[in-house]
């Protein structure tokens, strides 16, 4: 299983080859239309970040110590941006998600789409990624307290 | 100024255009297609010369200082004062105070009017097409004094429902808080003859003129209303400062909403007295700055005449509609008889915030969302709406412009 950094890294490369910002939204857009990213049962209030504009829904388990995240949106271009965020940061242990730092976002040119003021509910995913990761990783030490 | 209409006597877009310098702008590396007017409209050059000149020659503090600078700068900001009565028909300068702006105003008639007038039984009564600003001060002071929130219907049309209007009106109602003109659908509600119906019950009554005044000329002794609201960044003037109307014989009756200087007469550790009209309701340094660069605008608004921006908004409405309407799926939200200058719409299929972020990438400024109306969101069944709204610089190449942009982005997302 390649790091987060590596897997940043890759999409890095991939977003370089985009010539302007029309190629870059049509493959974010194939990527929100492509991924069934949740099951049905998980759209529902319990599951859903609140952003203003856009809904998401997200949805964590933990596998053999590692995080998978399943999340949605109503819309494409937000669904899209999941589906990086999913695919850096689902599979990792608790402990890589909580270290984590997302600078591929910033560098494929989609950090506006992490502003507060987007109000499209991808900064209180993140933070509740991260939540989620913390919960498992107290899971996971719980043992030894 | 070469869009001054004064001196040209007709109106030219282009011409006005000029007196904007931040529509020279590029977004995205195309030129900025600015249609979020309703938001907050841009300013042009007189304003921020004013304001400018303001701050380099004339500053003080106002109504304190027995010396020339600060007398200067009384001068100004009460000047501005009895530029926005004459510009709205008030009759008295003290009927005029200077808010932060709409949603101050309203807070502060829900606080005074509510704390002094209202109890468990009566009624405030609203319009589901009112603005968050219009609805959540009136929820604060229900809350506070028990009195109960009825909220008049609105049709699919995004009409006000007059029949249920008339009906909730013979309710233990005691003031009723209704917008002139819809920011999220556009209708332009007919207040005077609203007014004339509450009146007959002896209901005093509020109006939100955020997105009225910047678009056509507003009387408010016609009207006859009893509270008028609205923003001067709407209004081509700047952020910060905003303008409460209120009848003298209401704000006589009103306890002050904020304590403070500028707002008593005489204070004593066991009582203070109030300052008169309209002092009573500016505590504080005001925004003088922001009055100055309002008068300017006012001057700006009248030198292109209001009737001729209310004509040329209309032509563009009309004109939006019909390419807005070839749209394969596009639906208008808001298809009242008498609209002001805006276009809201979903398109079937795909999400507001989608077309939004596509037409920016194309340099073009739209709203999505919800425009803080949520109720009227619900309403209709959608989770938000793009508006694209017009100022008196808007033309219709801009609106060509949106319509193929919209195109585009669908295209993109289907
Ligand atoms: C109809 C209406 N009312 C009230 C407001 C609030 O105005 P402000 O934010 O300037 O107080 C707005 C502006 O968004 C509006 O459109």
């Amino acid at each position: 299983m390649e790091s987060i950094n590596q897997i940043q890294d890759a999409i890095i490369e991939e977003f370089s080859f985009f010539g302007d910002w029309l190629e870059k939204y049509e493959y974010i857009i194939e990527l929100g239309k492509d991924l069934p990213l949740i099951d049905e049962q998980y759209k529902t209030e319990d599951y859903l970040v609140r952003g203003c504009q856009s809904k998401v829904w997200l949805h964590a388990n933990l596998e053999d110590g590692k995080v998978v995240f399943k999340a949605d949106s109503d819309a494409v271009i937000t669904k899209g941006i999941i589906a990086l965020l999913i695919r850096v940061l689902s599979g990792h242990s608790p402990q890589e998600i909580l270290d984590a730092d997302l600078y591929f976002l910033d560098k494929i040119g989609l950090k506006e789409h992490l502003s507060p003021t987007r109000a499209n509910g991808l900064v209180s995913m993140l933070k509740q990624m991260k939540l989620y990761a913390l919960a498992f990783q107290k899971q996971l030490t719980g043992k030894n307290e | 100024m070469s869009g001054n209409l004064a001196t040209t006597g007709v109106f030219d877009v282009e011409a006005v255009r000029k007196d904007f310098p931040i529509l020279q702008r590029e977004m995205n590396g195309q030129p900025l297609c600015f249609l979020d007017t309703a938001a907050s409209s841009q300013k042009p050059l007189p304003v921020l010369q004013a304001m400018d000149n303001y701050y380099r020659q004339h500053h003080a503090n106002v109504h304190r200082g027995v010396y020339q600078l600060s007398q200067e700068a009384t001068d100004m900001f009460e000047a501005a004062r009895k530029a926005v009565q004459r510009f709205i028909g008030a009759r008295e300068e003290h009927e005029v105070i200077f808010t932060r702006g709409t949603t101050e105003s309203i807070n502060l008639v829900a606080s005074s009017f509510g704390s002094a007038f209202l109890k468990p039984g009566d009624e405030v009564l609203i319009t589901w097409m009112e603005h968050h600003s219009n609805i959540v001060p009136w929820q604060l002071i229900c809350e506070r004094t028990g009195a109960t929130l009825r909220v008049v219907p609105i049709s699919d049309e995004g009409e006000l429902d007059m029949d249920a209007l008339g009906q909730y009106l013979q309710g233990p109602v005691k003031i009723l808080a209704l917008t002139h003109v819809s920011n999220t659908l556009g209708t332009i509600n007919p207040i005077r003859e609203i007014v004339k119906m509450a009146h007959q019950y002896g209901i005093p009554v509020l109006v939100d003129g955020a997105q009225a005044v910047p678009h056509s000329p507003v009387n408010v002794s016609e009207l006859d209303v009893d509270f008028y609201a609205f923003s001067g960044h709407k209004m081509y003037g700047p952020t910060g400062i905003g303008i409460l109307f209120g009848k003298t014989a209401w704000l006589e009756k009103m306890p002050p909403y904020h304590g403070g200087g500028e707002m008593i007469s005489r204070v004593t550790f066991e009582k203070t007295t109030y300052n008169e009209l309209p002092f009573k309701f500016e505590a504080g340094t005001p925004d003088i700055a922001g009055s100055v660069g309002l008068h300017a605008a006012i001057e700006y608004l009248q030198g292109i005449g209001l009737n001729n921006i209310a004509e040329h908004e209309n032509e563009l409405l009309k004109y939006g509609t019909e390419l807005l309407r070839e749209i394969p799926g596009l639906r208008l939200i808001g298809n009242a008889s008498n609209k002001a200058g805006l276009l809201s719409f979903v398109v079937e299929g795909t999400h507001p915030y989608d077309i939004g972020t596509l037409l920016d990438k194309m340099g073009i400024a739209v709203r999505t969302g919800h425009h803080c109306t949520e109720p009227i969101m619900d309403r209709f069944g959608i989770p938000g709406t793009v508006r694209a709204s017009f100022g008196m610089y808007t033309t219709k190449a801009e609106l060509d412009r949106l319509a193929a942009g919209i195109k585009r982005a669908v295209k993109l997302l289907l």
